[in-house]
């Protein structure tokens, strides 16, 4: 099957989207916000692991091993958010707010 | 078949994009579902088919549906009313774009990134699927970091629970 697609393509998108996360994370005010943007930053360098193992084909199959890694990534990732999102639950318990600004001491 | 790259390239960074610019977290949880639609749709295009439906099932599906319940049990005000100091909007604008000028500069100007997509062949008989490969790997090369990572999902589980009990001691 002849294709035009090339690794850029894959790595510039992935660029694009964590340069968008990125953004988010810069600009946003609000924790769950800031918390979902640092997600699509991670998606972002999941599309680069499967397109490395998609283009680096040995004896006619793509490199499996960039998608184990993948799914241990994600994996993680849930674990990450599940933990994450009880830290902010229990933030917002004790100071009413998710907004960053307002979130810059320690202790009350 | 690069029609359809840009197709779900455009989805993907449009939600990105929405999950950034939407006032709303409702309305910035949905965009980055969308988002991950397309990049699950990408995954399959590179003929990654149990990591696609994974991202579907696991990403748009339980991590999103978490960061819903959380955004609508905390009750969190609709607008930043404040708008943003023009300084720190500045900034970001600045780090972004020349974070994105500068990847998209070193990615065009390496060798790499001009190979063509390889064809693959598919494996007579049994175990061609890449669910088979996969699962033969993560059974056999990577079995101490499956077991890791169950000890890190029973380690999560329980600190979630102890997280969200009324008072921490």
């Amino acid at each position: 099957m002849e294709s035009a697609l090339t690794l850029d393509h894959f790595l510039i998108l992935s660029g694009l989207l964590f340069a968008i996360g990125l953004a988010g994370v810069l600009v946003r005010r609000n924790l769950i916000v800031i918390f979902m943007c640092l997600e699509l930053m991670l998606s972002a360098a999941n599309l680069t692991l499967v397109a490395f193992s998609r283009f680096n084909v040995q004896d006619g199959q793509p490199n499996y091993d960039g998608h184990v890694l993948l799914f241990f990534i994600i994996t993680v990732a849930a674990a990450e958010v599940a933990v994450g999102l009880a830290i902010i639950v229990a933030l917002f318990r004790s100071r009413e707010t998710t907004d960053v600004g307002k979130l810059n001491t320690m202790r009350n | 078949m690069t029609f359809f790259f840009f197709i779900f390239a455009a989805l993907t960074l449009m939600g990105g994009i929405g999950v950034v610019v939407n006032r709303n977290p409702v309305s910035s949880a949905f965009s980055m579902i969308i988002s991950f639609l397309g990049l699950a749709a990408l995954f399959i295009q590179l003929d990654a088919y149990l990591v696609g439906i994974l991202q579907i099932l696991v990403y748009a599906g339980a991590i999103m549906v978490l960061f819903l319940f959380i955004i609508m049990l905390l009750d969190i005000p609709k607008a930043e009313k404040k708008r943003f100091p023009v300084f720190t909007l500045g900034a970001s604008i600045v780090v972004v774009v020349s974070f994105a000028t500068l990847m998209i500069t070193v990615i065009t100007r390496s060798d790499i990134g001009s190979a063509k997509l390889p064809p693959i062949e598919p494996v007579k008989g049994t175990g061609s699927s890449d669910v088979h490969q996969i699962g033969e790997l993560l059974f056999s090369t990577y079995w101490f970091p499956i077991q890791v990572v169950a000890v890190l999902l029973l380690v999560s589980t329980v600190g979630v629970v102890v997280l969200s009990k009324r008072e921490l001691k």
